[in-house]
């Protein structure tokens, strides 16, 4: 290149264009009037935050007494880093934790599995056996952090673990704050992370639950999650469609097994993604929240307001955010807050701007923090409750979407229930139809992505920035580690722990929970309570319908 | 519609979950006239080896988002060049940082797809190296 052309100003545009005026639509396809007026809102009155059904929001005095938690998810190879992270990130104001496990603790393969060697560490950390959970959280006060777990195909056994990891650390399992994220029926649609069949899947999360409701009143034992449909591609509309199905999926099922729903009800709680139409976030938020009261109180006529309460978290960021210009996404990150703190969310995470492709490092990592903390302590929203209450524009879009949510889980009830259209695979077909879509609408410009089909520097380098690059040195650790536990634990005790939960999980009704308890005491590792599991259950067999 | 009369393999080694592209991207090459066999989630390298040669497919797809592309290339060429079949053109789409994307073309990939890319402009690049 000359240096002339160099000196030249970047081109922009896709093809050198400035994008058209974006068409009034949501991003869900709803078609949004130029003005709204007051009798186009049927609705007049939104009512009061902390009053069904809620739409203003669950607390009647909103985040005046309590923020949101900051809730940044991370962890990388061994726990004794991810442990040195979570103590940087606490040192650094961050309320709660987030643990991201590695793939193969996620699919239930021991470290050492040829299956499990490339992922090790890779997406989160190895967390194999008790002894390694004892060191991720070495000097972290289990009666003061809550901790949220992604994790679903293993969610029992890692929730048994970190009962085992409190026992260990003389916290009485009444005081536990935290969550695991424990809903499979999404990860058969988005994230991938299943094991066994739906239905004795669904008969562990059972287990969990009703465990979680007596034994650690204070956590939650599942939050069913929109955010992977959103991030596979689904709309605004059907990503909370989708969950409050699932939702009702799992209310039956705890129902079938003798569950009280204005107890159990109290303990679910939900996740969602934040992307950028602002609007249509906020109002996603009141309506699903709004929905999910109503369908409870409508359909199983639960009375108890702590049930009827929507909890949710979301993270912002996902897919929305770009490889190319990868600061742009701080200014994404920062809108999507914002919308789900006029949303009414109970815990965020920002994602870092370099998510988009690798894990954060430390300085990106405590920005997108930081981000979290600009909006609470300095943008003044959140001193007054749903400033947007009473806005035609949103009381219309929330009446809107509620509506159309609702004709989402009715599409689906009469395919025959989230489980059925899980099994066929028509929930999976209908998902990447959907991300096709909508990678047409990207590709063409129709939306517009700035940096990525509009505004693009030719010459740009995409990816800049330093990368965080993972220690070799800790997968071989990992590694060793394991080795070295199965040589030195009681093999015996081992032997026995696992031949009971596997003839517990032979029948059909006894929670499984006290036995997996057990097995991680005696330091069992998480690919042979799988083993153990799936001798008994089978595995899931993927429906290609394409 | 020039990919008419070609059989390709989308594949997903490995345990990495996300299977958007994957879906995205058989859909497309199934709507510009190819046969697409879509392996499924979670399938080791020697699995989708012998599936390209039984299935005889001209090309093979794999699509990894874990970061753990470099390892499960690597396993996935060493299968196929034990089953005598590491001439059938390999595709990898995903999450590849920029310097990987080299060392991956050097270890005998043909191309590496992003998800930044325009699908007509990944459908295009196919069609020029299967030569039709």
């Amino acid at each position: 290149m000359s240096k002339s052309q160099a000196n030249e100003q970047p081109k922009t545009t896709m093809e050198d264009e400035i994008p058209a005026i974006p068409a009034p639509r949501t991003a869900s396809g709803i078609e949004i009037p130029a003005i709204v007026t007051a009798d186009m809102v049927r609705a007049h009155d939104p009512g009061l935050p902390g009053e069904y059904p809620f739409t203003r929001g669950i607390f009647a005095d909103g985040y005046r007494r309590r923020l949101w938690t900051f809730r940044q998810y991370s962890g990388f190879g061994s726990a004794e880093e991810t442990n040195e992270r979570y103590r940087f990130l606490l040192e650094r104001g961050q309320t709660g934790l987030s643990v991201a496990l590695d793939l193969p603790t996620q699919c239930g393969y021991d470290p050492v599995d040829a299956m499990a060697r490339p992922e090790v560490g890779k997406v989160g950390v190895s967390l194999s056996n008790l002894a390694e959970a004892e060191i991720l959280f070495r000097g972290i006060d289990l009666e003061r952090i809550s901790t949220s777990f992604t994790i679903n195909g293993t969610a029992a056994i890692i929730y048994a673990m970190y009962l085992a990891v409190a026992d260990k650390h003389g916290v009485a399992r009444e005081k536990l704050t935290g969550t695991i994220q424990n809903d499979i029926l999404k990860e058969y649609v988005a994230r991938g992370t299943w094991i066994f069949p739906v239905r004795p899947s669904m008969r562990l999360i059972a287990d969990t639950i009703l465990f979680s409701n007596q034994q650690t009143p204070r956590f939650n034992p599942i939050s069913i999650a929109g955010a992977h449909f959103r991030d596979a591609g689904v709309t605004a509309v059907e990503e909370m469609g989708y969950t409050l199905a699932n939702g009702l999926a799992y209310v039956d099922e705890l129902l079938k097994r003798g569950g009280d729903i204005n107890q159990f009800a109290k303990r679910l709680s939900f996740f969602f993604y934040v992307h950028m139409d602002f609007f249509e976030e906020v109002c996603k938020f009141r309506a699903g929240r709004r929905l999910w009261a109503r369908l409870l109180k409508e359909r199983y006529g639960v009375q108890d307001v702590g049930a009827l309460r929507f909890r949710f978290g979301v993270v912002c960021g996902g897919s929305s955010l770009t490889a190319a210009q990868p600061q742009n996404n701080i200014v994404r990150v920062g809108v999507e807050t914002m919308a789900a703190v006029l949303g009414g969310a109970q815990s965020i995470f920002t994602c870092a701007y370099d998510e988009a492709f690798q894990i954060p490092t430390e300085s990106s990592a405590e920005l997108a923090l930081r981000t979290q903390q600009l909006i609470a302590y300095e943008s003044g929203i959140a001193k007054t409750v749903d400033p947007l209450g009473g806005s035609y524009y949103v009381e219309w879009l929330t009446e809107r979407m509620e509506q159309e949510m609702l004709a989402v889980i009715k599409q689906i009830e009469e395919y025959g229930g989230a489980i059925k259209a899980i099994e066929d695979g028509y929930l999976q077909m209908r998902t990447a139809e959907r991300a096709r879509n909508r990678k047409q609408l990207s590709d063409t410009g129709e939306q517009v992505v700035v940096g990525v089909n509009y505004f693009r520097n030719i010459d740009e380098q995409d990816q800049a920035g330093e990368a965080f690059r993972l220690n070799p040195q800790s997968v071989k650790r990992v590694i060793e580690k394991y080795e070295e536990l199965k040589a030195r634990r009681d093999a015996a005790g081992v032997k026995h722990a696992l031949a009971r939960l596997e003839e517990a999980a032979a029948s059909d009704n006894e929670n499984l929970m006290p036995y997996l308890i057990d097995c991680c005491h005696a330091y069992a590792t998480v690919g042979e309570m799988v083993s153990a599991l799936k001798r008994q259950w089978g595995e899931f067999q993927e429906p290609i319908r394409l | 519609m020039t990919l008419r009369g070609k059989r390709l393999l989308i594949a997903k080694p490995g345990l990495d979950g996300h299977d958007v592209g994957a879906k995205v991207m058989a859909l497309a090459l199934r709507d510009a006239g190819a046969e697409v066999i879509y392996t499924g989630l979670r399938k080791s390298p020697d699995y989708i080896a012998r599936v390209a040669m039984q299935e005889d497919v001209d090309a093979i797809g794999l699509s990894i988002l874990s970061g753990s592309h470099m390892a499960l290339v690597e396993e996935t060429i060493k299968h196929l060049r034990e089953l005598g079949i590491d001439d059938k053109p390999l595709f990898v789409g995903g999450t590849i940082p920029h310097e990987d994307r080299q060392a991956l073309l050097r270890s005998g990939v043909r191309q590496v797809f992003t998800a930044d890319m325009r699908v007509a402009d990944v459908l295009a690049t196919i069609e020029r190296e299967l030569g039709s």
